[in-house]
């Protein structure tokens, strides 16, 4: 790629490039990832790879990091041409990557983690002693981390950071991040990109994988564009530019980013927890007296650090976890009962895991779209199941929710990201749900499929529904929500009318500081109490805030 | 009846189910469940008595014992770890070929004799600690004497070792482990044909030292069963194996010392007088198998702790179209 | 400044990629294959141990389904066989992993046979109270055994496969218990035989009116075999029951998740399954061996689980593999030595699952 050269006085031009990828070409069945990809990385820059979900970001990344193999094209690390064919080769090349998926053993400690995989210790492990150091060189980075804790007591931060001093400790002097914010309050990652600072002050040289043009702008030195696997923009120089430029060269096309919202006018409370706590699978407390309401015709946006009790948050409304307090949904109480009792008071359920928990991966598209319907008639007749009548709904509701499939025969698992969850809305949304507990709706999915999942949240909004929008994206949460709840440890720090409500001060709550240093928002909210009537008024319409 | 000797035999035929139990720890620790413990056993008893017996040299047995387990052991772990298989039927099918292999190979074959293939020795100075000395260290098979130094083997190896280490990632998580340069596939074969090799060992223990001889399907009595139930009791730990088989091989063998007395204290053995009723002795050890399992279920769900977490889930590399 | 990559030696290689659709023909097509090569490799194993291949081989064939009578022999070996094969099929449908039909079986002819042992009617009664106070009988004592097992799983998260394993030595030391005590004939390990009303009819009680049925020991109990293939099938296919079990067989989470309660399920499952396995301890004491015996089943519980797998849970394939079993049996019962049969099943089971990865992965060779 020819793009002209910057002047850039703080980097030596004949040094070699620390990483050049040329021509790279991956196939996978059915679609070209990355179709003839140049990307070029200087030494001590952070350069940003910018793209929609899907433009081939990560897949280019894996291969650089020996995860996956290239069709075709070459790489060259520090000037060298090198064969990357496994994960071992990338970091030995010293390319090192950090997925969105942690690559960390929960059950296993920190030490233990830092050092699986290297020729040292050769036999016996010396704990101790390598705690030392790991300690050591993670101080020496300014990265907080214990070394003896077990990886699964660690917060998503701490455990991004466990990642970091990984790849130190492995030498590793190009670092890859995929998406490394979106598990992030807003305060964590500006503590992550001044760590990024000092490592690329240090020499290292970083490759920022993101689809959020605000942080890329903040963060990267330089800018490489993809949209369906083809570079648009090779490497610019990311001062100067702005956030239209950049999303056109992403989409192509001009982009309408604010989403349509009308004022809302929200009834009756008919979800209400009072008190809840519950315990996660170990039996540790995940949530700790939390105390919500969500009004018909509203969205409340529930905004939280992953990790912070959201899904478990999630498990106890639809029934799935057990836990002590009230859970009322229409006025009764359902806390402790079975997922049924939910799903009979008219409660919808998104659940953030889809392939785990929302779909039956190797039965037909039929078979999944009746899971919550098949036990009433028309589907239900008496005991038996009415398949003629299943089929035609499933084929109305493909239809109607625009699931594309060879056909309504097809198992689930051949579905993309994008049309599982438009199957999952299809069948939650199509039963008139008075509540929906919808978690992590749009993540991961392509920006079709994300316009069509807020489109039926907001649709479903107009007609009455009192929605729980769990999401760790505030954009979206912003975008969407009538009021935000906070979550942190298990507990609603704060809720916020959206009109009060900005990443900042979200960002706060989130990473445990209380309303009332908080800022503005804070000084409307302070005192109001929880269960008020309809406050369509100004300011927290509800505060459950305390200093930890 | 005499406490000191049904003990003493109890740690004999306990350490069949101990050699069993810790492969199939090792086993399952790196993410694979192979049911085929039961046929792994009887095609190495019927080795290592065959080779024993007609090369006149044990150690031979022994080895060829290990190899045959190996060797059964590879088809589960081709089948699982290549083809992605059903990891349960995929070992139920080597229970089946085991079994059948050994009972063809082991056709004609002399069916009981009266001497153990391998050597007995009596620890000096241990043997003379009072009762302790007379159950473990006195006039026990030199395989006893290994199983005593597997347990603890086998938990530093686990524990502290690099391999150890590395072992567990892969039965853990096992796309960390690979994206960290360990070799899930290869480090599960290694591990599952230990297993089978220490299953091999189980079953030579059987026909070479304890009950010495080919007892064609009368072999394994279901010992590679409960050996599998033995590892869920032990919570995937050699210490607590150490613990259940023992018991549970000191409860087998009462059930047979239960049957010779004709009075308990002055009452009428009812096992003696109405033979029929020795039927139910011989379900106890079975029954106390299912009583120990909902004892160790009940202590693992209040203790939290679980099967490694990707025990019996294919391992396939993470490229996908979508 | 780049350099092209090395050169592979061979410029071909076999690579494997996800199906996006499985035809319906291809899992019959593949279970045949697999079975095909494990004939294949069970033969090259007979004469790798001395024996002629071809000649088990035609023996097998000869020896089964040769003439009609032993034809019918066969299908009266493949009747608890389509039994057991069901009981596994619907319980791993679930993937509930009940290896227990053998006990299951045991406890079923148990059942069936004290309803003349005991004797819980009167000597001399019609057979039309009889005969299905035996299926009765036979179907709790089955389903109360599998139930055991499904209580277990259910209520203290109890491993089913150790648990039914281990039921089933405790099943046929109960049965041993009978037969050598308190139903001893003579101090034989045998009952006696049961009168006539209590045993199902058989083709050859025809034989005043079709001659040609003489001697054909084919039995009523084949028949039921078949209507509870029908059951099974309408169950899955058909029912919400079915769509349950299928459910929680493929994802419980999600099953969960749609309000299924899973504990209940198993329990349902897991008597259901032992209740057929216990209607093939029933028809075999009824329509075969006429009385209770020690070792009533040499293995039908186990041979069940192959069944199922090689039926890919399908109930009417259920049917095909028992009667393909029952030839087996039947003639690896001349078979010598007599782990033949034991090896061979074995062989096939490991076969057909190992070409299940056919029917989800495609394997193409490519240019490299």
């Amino acid at each position: 790629m020819t793009e002209p050269e910057p002047i850039d006085t703080t980097h030596e031009l004949d040094t070699p490039l620390a990483v050049d990828m040329r021509g790279i070409v991956k196939r996978f069945p059915g679609l070209i990832a990355n179709d003839q990809v140049d990307f070029e990385l200087r030494r001590g820059e952070v350069h940003a790879l910018l793209g929609e979900n899907g433009a081939g970001k990560s897949t280019l990344m894996n291969i650089l990091s020996g995860l996956y193999r290239a069709d075709e094209g070459t790489i060259t690390v520090g000037g060298v041409p090198v064969d990357i064919r496994s994960p071992r080769d990338a970091i030995e090349a010293g390319l090192g990557m950090i997925h969105q998926h942690f690559t960390l053993v929960p059950s296993l400690t920190v030490t233990e983690n830092v050092l699986l995989g290297l020729p040292e210790p050769r036999f016996r492990l010396h704990l101790p002693k390598y705690a030392g150091r790991i300690s050591e060189l993670a101080e020496r980075s300014g990265l907080r981390v214990d070394p003896r804790a077990k990886v699964w007591d660690l917060s998503v931060g701490e455990q991004q950071r466990v990642e970091i001093v990984k790849m130190l400790y492995r030498g590793v002097r190009v670092l890859i991040m995929d998406e490394p914010t979106a598990v992030l309050a807003p305060q964590e990652a500006e503590e992550l990109f001044r760590t990024l600072r000092d490592m690329t002050a240090q020499g290292a040289s970083i490759v920022f994988i993101s689809h959020k043009l605000d942080e890329v702008l903040a963060i990267a030195d330089r800018i490489t564009i993809l949209r369906k696997g083809v570079v648009t923009a090779s490497g610019i120089p990311a001062a100067g530019r702005t956030r239209s430029e950049l999303a056109r060269l992403m989409v192509g096309r001009d982009v309408i980013e604010a989403i349509e919202r009308t004022s809302s006018t929200p009834g009756q409370v008919v979800l209400s927890l009072e008190g809840v706590s519950a315990r996660d699978d170990r039996g540790l407390p995940v949530l700790r007296d939390v105390a919500l309401e969500v009004r018909a015709g509203e969205i409340v946006g529930l905004a939280g650090v992953a990790g912070n009790g959201q899904t478990a948050l999630a498990e106890v409304i639809t029934g799935l976890r057990e836990c002590a307090g009230r859970v009322n949904i229409h006025g009764e109480d359902l806390a402790g009962r079975p997922p049924l009792r939910a799903i009979d008071a008219g409660v919808a359920h998104i659940p953030e895991d889809r392939q785990g928990m929302g779909s039956a991966p190797d039965l037909s598209l039929v078979d999944n779209l009746m899971m919550k319907s098949y036990r009433r008639a028309p589907i239900a007749r008496g005991w038996l199941v009415n398949s003629t009548v299943a089929r035609d709904q499933a084929e109305g509701l493909t239809t109607e929710y625009q699931v594309a499939a060879p056909s309504v025969d097809t198992q689930a698992r051949l579905l993309s990201g994008g049309n599982l969850q438009r199957l999952i809305f299809a069948r939650e949304v199509s039963a008139m749900p008075s509540i929906i507990v919808a978690a992590q709706p749009s993540r991961g999915l392509d920006v079709g499929a994300v316009e069509t999942v807020h489109r039926l949240l907001l649709e479903r909004r107009s007609a009455g529904a009192a929605i729980l929008l769990v999401s760790e994206d505030l954009d979206e949460i912003l975008a969407l929500s009538d009021r935000v709840a906070v979550i942190y440890e298990g507990h609603i720090a704060g809720v916020l009318d959206v009109d009060h409500a900005d990443v900042h001060t979200l960002g706060l709550l989130m990473t445990g500081s209380s309303l009332a240093t908080a800022g503005q928002g804070a000084s409307a909210g302070q005192g109001a109490s929880t269960g008020q009537g309809a406050s369509t008024g100004q300011g927290a319409s509800s505060v459950a805030a305390s200093d930890p | 009846m005499n406490f000191e000797i049904i003990l003493a035999a109890g740690v004999a035929s306990g350490t069949i189910l101990l050699f069993a139990a810790i492969g199939e720890i090792f086993t399952e620790r790196a993410g694979i469940i192979n049911l085929g413990v039961e046929g792994m056993m009887f095609v190495g008893a019927l080795a290592g008595f065959k080779v024993g017996i007609e090369t006149g040299n044990p150690w031979l047995g022994l080895a060829l014992a290990m190899a045959a387990g190996a060797l059964l052991a590879l088809l589960h772990a081709i089948v699982c770890i290549h083809f992605q298989a059903d990891q349960i039927v995929s070992g139920l099918a080597l229970t089946f070929v085991g079994t059948g292999v050994a009972l063809v190979m082991g056709e004609g074959l002399a069916t009981a004799r009266t001497g153990a293939l391998l050597p007995t020795l009596t620890i000096p100075v241990l043997s003379g600690i009072p009762f302790l000395g007379g159950v473990f260290f006195t006039d026990q098979s030199v395989l006893v004497y290994v199983g005593y130094l597997l347990v603890p083997a086998a938990y530093l190896w686990i524990d502290h070792t690099r391999p150890g280490l590395h072992l567990r990632a892969v039965g853990e998580q096992p796309s960390a482990a690979d994206a960290l340069g360990i070799d899930v596939y290869r480090t599960r074969y290694v591990y599952t044909l230990f297993g089978g090799a220490l299953a091999g060992l189980a079953g030579a223990t059987i026909s070479m030292a304890v009950t010495p001889g080919w007892f064609s399907n009368q072999e394994t009595s279901g010992l590679g069963w409960i050996a599998i139930g033995l590892v869920i009791f032990a919570q995937w730990s050699p210490g607590r194996a150490l613990i259940g088989a023992y018991l549970i091989a000191v409860i087998r063998r009462m059930t047979l010392d239960l049957q010779g007395p004709s009075d308990f204290f002055g009452f009428a053995n009812p096992f003696f007088t109405y033979q029929p009723s020795t039927f139910f002795l011989n379900m106890l050890p079975y029954a106390m198998v299912i009583l120990v399992l909902v004892i160790g279920s009940r202590e693992a769900r209040r203790r939290r702790v679980g099967a490694p977490a990707s025990l019996g889930v294919p391992y396939v590399r993470g490229e996908r179209g979508h | 400044m780049t350099v092209t990559g090395r050169r592979p030696i061979i410029p071909w290689s076999l690579r494997t990629e996800q199906r996006l659709e499985t035809p319906r023909w291809l899992p019959i097509v593949t279970t045949l294959g697999a079975v095909l090569v494990a004939l294949l490799i069970s033969g090259i194993l007979i004469a790798i141990i001395g024996g002629d291949p071809i000649e088990v081989g035609a023996h097998i064939v000869r020896s089964s389904l040769g003439n009609v009578g032993v034809l019918s022999d066969t299908l009266v070996k493949a009747t608890p066989l389509i039994f057991t094969g069901l009981a596994c099929a619907l319980a791993f449908r679930m993937r509930l992993w009940n290896i227990g039909a053998e006990g299951q079986l045991y406890f079923g002819a148990w059942g069936a046979s004290a309803v003349v042992l005991v004797p819980l009617v009167p000597p001399g009664s019609s057979p039309f109270l009889v005969v299905p106070l035996m299926i009765v009988a036979g179907v709790v004592s089955g389903a109360l055994w599998g139930g055991i097992a499904g209580w277990l799983k259910a209520r203290f998260n109890v491993n089913e496969i150790i648990t039914t394993l281990m039921l089933n030595y405790i099943a046929i030391l109960w049965v041993r218990y009978w037969v050598f005590g308190p139903w001893s004939e003579g101090g034989f390990q045998l009952s006696r035989q049961f009168p006539r009303e209590a045993w199902l009819p058989r083709l050859t009680d025809f034989a005043k009116a079709i001659p040609d049925l003489g001697g054909l020991t084919t039995h009523l109990g084949f028949v039921f075999g078949l209507v509870c293939a029908f059951l099974v099938w309408f169950l899955l296919k058909h029912t919400r029951k079915g769509y349950e079990i299928r459910l929680i067989g493929d994802n419980p989470r999600a099953a969960r998740y749609a309000g299924i309660d899973i504990g209940r399920n198993i329990i349902l499952v897991m008597l259901m399954s032992g209740g057929l396995a216990g209607l093939a301890g029933m028809s075999e004491v009824s329509g075969s061996v006429h009385r209770l015996q020690d070792g009533i089943s040499p293995g039908y519980g186990f041979t069940g689980v192959i069944i199922a797998y090689l039926a890919r849970f399908n109930p009417f394939g259920v049917v095909l593999a028992a009667i393909l079993f029952g030839a087996l049996i039947l003639a690896g019962r001349e078979i010598q030595p007599a782990g033949i049969p034991a090896m061979i099943q074995g062989i096939v089971l490991f076969c057909v699952i190992g070409s299940d990865i056919l029917l989800r992965q495609r394997i193409r060779l490519v240019r490299r």
